[in-house]
C-alpha cells in the first residue's frame, strides 16, 4: 500500500475528474430524458420510435462511440467533452424508457383528480406526475450512475484522464497496485453515486412516508 | 476524413489475410459466442433455480448489482496479471480475457433468468400445480416458457457486454475487431481506428437484431399476443407499453450498458 500513500493526491485528482465525467452526464441525461419520456407518453406513436432509437444507441460499445463521435461533431477524440457527450448519450438512452414508464405508472385517477382541481397540463406534469414517477426514475438513474462510473474508465484507452488511467498506467508498467486501487476506487465511487441518488430520492418522496407518519 | 475512412473500409487488401477484417470479424464473433454460451450454461440453470426456489435471492440480487460497478478494463488487467504468469504461449492472454468475458456476461443473464421465473403469474403456477404437475414439471412447462422474454433480454444484454469487452480486450493482445481500434490508436492511424469503431458498432447492432429475431421466434405467442392469422387485439400495432408499479420492485431487469 506504499504506492497508494505516495500517490494519494494523484488518485484523488483522477477521482475528481472521474466524478465530473460520470456525474455531469447523469444530470444532463436526466434533463434531456424528461421531455423525451414525456413526449413518448403524450404521443403514443412516438413511444416505439423513441424506445427503439435510444435502444440502438445503447448497443454501441463505448470505445467505438468515443472514437465515432468526433466524426460527427467538431470535437477531438482526446477532448474530455467527447467522453462527456458519449456518457450523456448512454444516460439518455437508458432513462427515456424509465421516464416514460414511470409517468405511465401514475394512476389515471390521480391525473384526473389533478385536472379536476384545475391543474393545467404543464403544472400537472411538474407538481403531480413527475413527483409520483420519482421512484421509478430513480431506479433507472441508479443503474445509469453505476454503469456510467464503470464505462468512463474505458476512456483511458483514448487518453482521457480519470481513474481508468490507473489501469493503463499499471498495465504498461506491469505494476498491479495502481490497477487494484483503480478498481476499488471505481466501485467506491459507484457506491457513493448510488447513495447520493438514494438520499435525493428519499428527500423527493415525502409522500411515500406520509401515510406511515400520520397513521 | 470520412473519405479516408471509406477508402480504408473499401480497400480490398484490408479485408484479407491474417490482419484482415474478415478474419478479425470472425474472431470477434467466435470469442463472443463462446463466452456467451459458457456464461449461459452457468447463469440460466442457476437463475432458474434461484427463481423457482427463492433460495439465494438476496445474494444474487446484490451480486448482480455489484458486478455492474466493476470496471471491465480494470478487471481485464487484473485477470491478466493474475493468470498470465501461470500460463504459457497464446493461452497466457486468451485465458484471462476469456475468463473476464464469461464473468461479465453472467450477471445480466442470471438476473434475467431469476427475474423471469420470479415474475411468472402466480395463478399460472397454481394452475399447473392444480393440474398435478410436480416442481420440475412446473419449471419446465410453465415457468421457463413464461420467463423466456426476460431470459432473452438478459442474453441480449450479456451479448452486448461481451462484444464491448472483447473490443477493449485487444489491449491484452486478443484478436478480434478491437485490434483495429487499439493498434490504430497506438499508431495514430485514425482511418483504421474509426473503421474499426464503425465495424464494432455495426457488429453489435446486427448481433442484437439477430437475437431479437431469435427472441421473437422462441417466445410463445401466447405471451406476446402476436398471432399470425387470428387478429385478437391490437397485434403488432404498438400495444400498450408495459407499466411498472409505482414502487420499483427490484425484480425488473434494467437494460445493461454495452460497457
Amino acid at each position: 500500500m506504499t504506492w497508494l500513500r505516495d500517490h494519494l493526491g494523484d488518485v484523488l485528482d483522477l477521482a475528481v475528474q472521474h466524478i465530473y465525467l460520470a456525474g455531469v452526464p447523469l444530470i444532463l441525461g436526466l434533463l434531456i430524458a424528461l421531455p423525451l419520456g414525456w413526449l413518448a407518453r403524450r404521443y403514443r406513436a412516438l413511444y416505439p420510435i423513441l424506445i427503439i432509437g435510444t435502444g440502438l444507441l445503447y448497443t454501441i460499445p463505448s470505445l467505438a462511440l468515443f472514437i465515432m463521435l468526433p466524426l460527427l461533431l467538431p470535437i477531438r477524440v482526446l477532448d474530455p467533452t467527447n467522453v462527456l457527450i458519449a456518457m450523456t448519450i448512454y444516460t439518455v438512452a437508458l432513462l427515456v424508457r424509465t421516464v416514460a414508464d414511470g409517468l405511465g405508472a401514475v394512476p389515471d385517477a390521480v391525473n384526473q383528480s389533478a385536472t379536476a382541481m384545475g391543474y393545467k397540463r404543464g403544472r400537472r406534469f411538474v407538481s403531480v406526475e413527475l413527483p409520483l414517477a420519482v421512484p421509478v426514475i430513480s431506479a433507472g438513474l441508479r443503474v445509469a450512475a453505476v454503469s456510467n462510473v464503470s464505462i468512463v474508465s474505458v476512456a483511458a484507452l483514448i487518453g482521457v484522464q480519470q481513474l481508468g488511467s490507473l489501469f493503463t498506467d499499471g498495465f504498461s508498467r506491469a505494476f498491479v497496485e495502481p490497477i487494484l486501487v483503480g478498481v476499488v476506487a471505481c466501485v467506491l465511487l459507484a457506491l457513493i453515486f448510488d447513495g447520493v441518488i438514494l438520499g435525493a430520492t428519499f428527500l423527493a418522496t415525502p409522500w411515500l412516508r406520509a401515510g406511515k407518519a400520520s397513521g | 476524413m470520412i473519405n479516408n475512412i471509406l477508402a480504408w473500409l473499401t480497400d480490398g487488401a484490408h479485408w484479407q489475410g491474417y490482419d484482415g477484417i474478415t478474419r478479425r470479424l470472425l474472431e470477434h464473433v467466435a470469442y463472443s459466442v463462446t463466452a456467451l454460451l459458457i456464461a449461459a450454461l452457468i447463469a440460466i440453470p442457476l437463475g432458474l433455480y434461484v427463481g423457482h426456489t427463492g433460495r439465494g435471492r438476496f445474494l444474487v440480487v446484490n451480486a448482480v448489482g455489484a458486478a455492474r460497478a466493476i470496471p471491465s478494463l480494470g478487471l481485464l488487467f487484473l485477470a491478466f496479471f493474475w493468470l498470465g504468469p501461470r500460463l504459457n504461449g497464446d493461452i497466457a492472454f486468451l485465458a484471462p480475457a476469456g475468463l473476464v468475458l464469461v464473468v461479465l456476461a453472467i450477471p445480466p443473464i442470471l438476473s434475467g433468468a431469476y427475474a423471469g421465473v420470479e415474475g411468472v403469474d402466480p395463478d399460472a403456477r397454481d394452475a399447473a400445480k392444480g393440474m398435478g404437475m410436480r416442481g420440475p414439471q412446473v419449471l419446465r412447462h410453465v415457468e421457463l416458457p413464461c420467463a423466456l422474454p426476460l431470459i432473452m433480454s438478459g442474453i441480449r444484454s450479456g451479448m452486448l457486454q461481451v462484444i464491448a469487452t472483447a473490443t477493449i480486450a485487444a489491449v491484452l493482445g486478443l484478436g478480434g475487431l478491437g485490434r483495429f481500434l487499439i493498434d490504430g490508436l497506438a499508431t495514430q492511424d485514425f482511418p483504421q481506428t474509426a473503421s474499426g469503431a464503425i465495424l464494432v458498432a455495426v457488429l453489435a447492432l446486427v448481433v442484437d437484431l439477430a437475437l431479437a429475431l431469435v427472441q421473437r421466434s422462441v417466445v410463445s405467442r401466447g405471451l406476446t399476443g402476436r398471432y399470425g392469422t387470428v387478429q385478437t387485439f391490437d397485434a403488432g400495432t404498438g400495444a400498450e407499453p408495459p407499466a411498472p408499479a409505482l414502487q420499483p420492485s427490484g425484480s425488473e431487469e434494467p437494460p445493461q450498458s454495452g460497457g
